[in-house]
């Protein structure tokens, strides 16, 4: 086992650590997979917006949009703004990252939850970025096989029978869980969800998605829950 | 689906990250900004929820992916995996339909 051997010890487990989520987010991929090539993607488009999308909220959300029967335009609106989160990641991921032009620019794309939560788990920068590479190229790649995997099962099958349209709601649940630990968080959230119901008969579908953002003015306002720890 | 939203979106997405990697890179936002950026999700997730659940194009409606939800709620709230709580959900939702 020299390939075992030529990989520091205090490293292993981090490598074997993003393996296993990468194997959970590989049948994530699926999923999606399945749902986009229902709501009316092809086999090829699903597959190109997790490989230069890469970044699941936003690839289930403008699908969602899209099997509503959203424009482009807001399906695109909601889906940026998701991805926008991404950039605040990479602020923090910054240290982290120094390098080359050609690696920042790679290193970017990983940029997504996952990479940063394994990656702010160390203290050490020596860690952190292995953490962050282990995780972002095993990820990209279990992605990306379990999408076109989906894709193609997506093409054989009813997905109401299935539920399958319930995929959506039920992974967005997953996916809120760590946002709901603060209050300011838990208010968003409601004030979306009423937004998006109330306003659906009166808004073309989608733009009832753009105006819940504004949940986000919540935030001018300190957070109690977390002024207290700092 | 429209190329352009695959395009985009691409774009979009990837200018987002490499905004705050690359060109942002080590400064900081002001407090108000970062308390109201780390909002978004929880805004645009609960409303994904809900319109998912409850609304069919531009109707309000109540279906079997109700049941998917609640299912889903319980799998999170007791912290089964990822994989198995669309499993769950998805199943339940499912079954609802053929018995109705």
């Amino acid at each position: 086992m020299t390939l075992r051997k030529s990989i520091p010890a205090d490293v292993r487990p981090i490598i074997s650590s993003a393996l296993v989520i990468s194997v959970a987010v590989g049948v994530f991929a699926v999923s999606f997979g399945v749902v986009s090539v229902a709501s009316g993607a092809s086999v090829m488009q699903t597959c190109a917006l997790s490989l230069f999308v890469f970044t699941g909220a936003s690839q289930f959300s403008a699908v969602s949009v899209i099997a509503a029967g959203g424009s482009v335009a807001s399906a695109l609106g909601g889906a940026l703004l998701l991805a926008a989160r991404n950039g605040v990641y990479g602020l923090s991921l910054a240290p982290t990252l120094r390098g080359s032009l050609g690696k920042q620019l790679l290193a970017a794309h990983f940029v997504i939850d996952e990479t940063t939560a394994l990656a702010s788990a160390h203290e050490d920068m020596r860690l952190r970025r292995w953490a962050f590479w282990a995780c972002g190229i095993s990820l990209y790649t279990f992605w990306n096989i379990g999408t076109l995997i989906g894709a193609l099962i997506g093409n054989s099958i009813d997905p109401k029978t299935f539920g399958l349209d319930a995929a959506f709601p039920v992974v967005f649940t997953a996916m809120i869980v760590p946002h709901l630990r603060t209050r300011n968080g838990r208010r968003a959230a409601l004030f979306g969800a009423v937004a998006a119901v109330a306003l659906a008969p009166f808004l073309p579908v989608g733009l009832p998605i753009l105006v819940a953002t504004f949940g986000i003015l919540f935030g001018v306002s300190p957070d109690q829950s977390e002024t207290e720890s700092t | 689906m429209s190329w352009w939203l695959v395009i985009l979106l691409a774009f979009g997405a990837y200018g987002s990250k490499v905004l705050g990697v690359v060109v942002l890179g080590e400064r900081q936002l002001s407090p108000v900004l970062q308390r109201c950026l780390v909002l978004i999700p929880a805004a645009l997730l609960g409303a994904l929820i809900a319109k998912d659940t409850f609304t069919t194009v531009q109707n309000f409606s109540i279906d079997a992916r109700l049941a998917g939800l609640i299912v889903a709620i319980g799998a999170t709230w007791k912290k089964v995996p990822l994989v198995l709580v669309i499993a769950l959900g998805v199943g339940a939702t499912a079954l609802v339909r053929a018995l109705a």
